[in-house]
């Protein structure tokens, strides 16, 4: 007998459907927000709120034709080597110091090799370097520091590591290193991740021991929530902005560290331009006003690198805010 | 929290007893011909030898830790012996500290009092002028290495304010440079994270409900926005005090001030494994009690922070 009412009731449901009921419907915000609904996606809004801000949008462009360019450079016609260096026809000397003109576009340093090529070689490593360090930076950075500050077992034995690694002076591990393995650019770049992590992680600790004891992870925890599930969810998040404009400097401030290092006489060898090394370069000769455009050059390509991440981190971090979301 | 701090230090020293142990046996691995210099080339197997054992680097290794312990345990720092050969340590150490203190303290009084005014300025004006200005100063600061402006510093400033280009202790006119550029970069950082803390802060209902309950702006600034925003820069405050007696590479160089800066890079060049130990034990020391006093402060200034376990916390 239930058969048959199951059958009635199929045929009388045949004989409504019709093809319209098969074709999409479009999608109505409105509507959908009556049942309840939102396509709220956080980090569509943050881009969203992040692409209004003209300078931040511009620095950003900038940016990536920057990246862009440093990579196409050598391909492009008529460049020169940045480790050549160049003689002069008339004295069969060095071109030593030769002023900007159009065949030198921003001159030649003192052993003669032509500034131009040296200084975008010397972008494309040192943006290299900082990228590879930040990302590092990053990834290990927050991992341990939020495990660092949530898990309060974890507290003791990471704080005890993070005392000796941030307290092994990095000087003795560059020098060994180089001396095990030759100086190069990977090398620099080990030395710089071993360290690195540990300002990011003791940061990300700090920010997460002030707020894991509020009552919304307290109720979390009597929820049984998973320790991972309250990181992601419940710390992260709320860490969003700082997190993010601390991660737009760590780029730059890899650069600045490369130049400190060069300074110490730690850095890359000569023959790998970087800005750390043209800077250092140019620091030598700052004494002769019509030399000092071999350091201002390189300083000015850093310099838009630095603010260009600077800003983009500020208005990153101000969009990261959902209070200021549409 | 007696108890709790009392734990934690006595952790601290089997840290820094890892510390040592780690540094000094990294030193021992360095290039031999490193401790000659530039005299490696003259000196033949025989004296170079010679010299290796009368420093003591021909004893077996346990032997040579145990007896660098002993000399700490004692208070005694040892002599130097390639820096300034035969002098002890501490001697080197008493001349150098005052200057880099100085010049670092009044640099973090200076940056800590102008950066965290300035980024409560700048939070308050949020996108008006005073913002503009403060975030056009972080910018450049961030931007221009911190070796270049100072040599422009050096170059111009000294020129236009007629003040002395090089650093002489009886002359105090000579102390304003070197202790105002060195609080440039501490001044933006503070001025930064201030204003960003700040803005984090200002966003939250508990304003809202300040200002709706009819507290005058101010009262909510200093009471409510200041004391939350100012916590996590409470952590770094006492590392940042203490780490002043390190100086300042830059700084000191250019105005050849004798002062602690570079020594250690300095030593560490020039393999003298003495002076190495003894400052990575101070370094050391000054970290752990930087970041120990670090938490401390944080939880004072924020009683809601809890460094103890207590019952049900992960």
């Amino acid at each position: 007998m239930g058969n048959k009412k199951i059958n009635q009731l199929a045929d009388g449901i045949t004989e409504e459907l019709t093809e319209e009921l098969f074709e999409f419907a479009e999608f109505d915000e409105e509507e959908a927000q009556r049942a309840g609904y939102s396509n709220y996606s956080y980090w569509r809004s943050t881009w969203q709120v992040f692409i209004q801000n003209r300078v931040a949008l511009f620095c950003l462009i900038l940016v990536s034709l920057l990246v862009v360019f440093t990579i196409i450079q050598p391909y492009l016609p008529n460049q020169k080597l940045p480790t050549k260096i160049y003689i002069d026809e008339k004295t069969n000397m060095q071109l030593r110091n030769h002023p900007p003109d159009s065949e030198f576009w921003f001159g030649t340093n003192s052993i003669g090799q032509d500034l131009w090529s040296r200084i975008w070689s010397g972008t494309r490593t040192s943006l290299f370097i900082g990228l590879v360090v930040a990302i590092w930076e990053a990834v290990a950075g927050i991992a341990i520091g939020s495990l660092w500050g949530y898990v309060r077992v974890l507290d003791r034995p990471i704080t005890e590591i993070y005392n000796v690694l941030d307290n092994i002076p990095v000087t003795i591990v560059l020098i060994l290193m180089t001396y095990i393995l030759r100086p190069s650019l990977s090398t620099i770049i080990m030395a710089m991740c071993i360290t690195g992590w540990l300002g990011m992680a003791r940061f990300v600790r700090n920010l997460i021991v002030i707020i894991r004891d509020r009552e919304y992870n307290l109720a979390s925890r009597c929820l049984g929530t998973p320790t991972r599930r309250i990181i992601t969810r419940n710390l992260l998040p709320y860490l969003v902005s700082v997190i993010m404009l601390r991660m737009a400097l760590a780029i730059p401030a890899a650069i600045g560290y490369e130049v400190f290092l060069t300074y110490i006489g730690l850095g890359l060898p000569v023959s790998i331009p970087s800005l750390g090394n043209l800077i250092n370069e140019g620091r030598a000769l700052m004494m002769v006003p019509s030399l000092r455009y071999q350091l201002i050059f390189p300083a000015v390509v850093l310099s838009v690198i630095t603010i260009s991440f600077y800003v983009m981190g500020n208005a990153f971090a101000d969009a990261a805010d959902p209070r200021n979301h549409v | 929290m007696l108890r709790y701090s009392l734990k934690r230090l006595a952790q601290s020293m089997v840290t820094l007893f890892i510390i040592i142990t780690v540094v000094f046996l990294l030193l021992r691995l360095m290039p031999e011909e490193g401790y000659f210099g530039q005299a490696y080339e003259k000196l033949d197997e025989a004296q170079r030898e010679a010299i290796l054992t009368s420093m003591g680097l021909r004893d077996p290794i346990h032997i040579q830790l145990l007896k660098f312990y002993k000399s700490i345990l004692s208070g005694d720092l040892g002599t130097s012996m390639i820096y300034r050969p035969k002098v002890p340590i501490a001697e080197i150490l008493r001349a150098k500290i005052p200057y880099s203190l100085y010049f670092g303290l009044t640099a973090v009084l200076i940056s800590l009092v102008a950066g965290v005014s300035l980024g409560i300025i700048m939070a308050k004006s949020k996108s008006k002028i005073w913002d503009k200005l403060g975030t056009g100063y972080i910018v450049f600061i961030n931007a221009v290495p911190a070796a270049v402006y100072y040599l422009f510093i050096q170059l111009y400033v000294t020129d236009i304010l007629k003040l002395p280009i090089l650093f002489k202790p009886d002359n105090p006119s000579s102390w304003i440079l070197p202790a105002i550029s060195m609080s440039l970069g501490g001044t933006a950082s503070y001025a930064m994270w201030m204003r960003r803390y700040m803005v984090d802060e200002l966003n939250k209902d508990y304003v809202r409900l300040a200002k709706a309950k009819g507290l005058k702006s101010k009262a909510i600034m200093v009471r409510h926005v200041f004391r939350n925003a100012f916590v996590p820069m409470a952590q770094y405050l006492p590392s940042t005090l203490l780490y002043t007696i390190s100086g300042s590479i830059y700084i000191e160089s250019l105005y050849s001030i004798p002062g602690m800066g570079g020594l250690l890079v300095d030593v560490i060049q020039r393999q003298d494994n003495t002076v190495v130990q003894a400052l990575v034990l101070i370094y050391s020391s000054i970290g752990i009690i930087g970041l120990f006093l670090g938490d401390i402060l944080m939880a004072l200034f924020d009683p809601r922070i809890n460094l103890q376990k207590k019952g049900g916390a992960r």
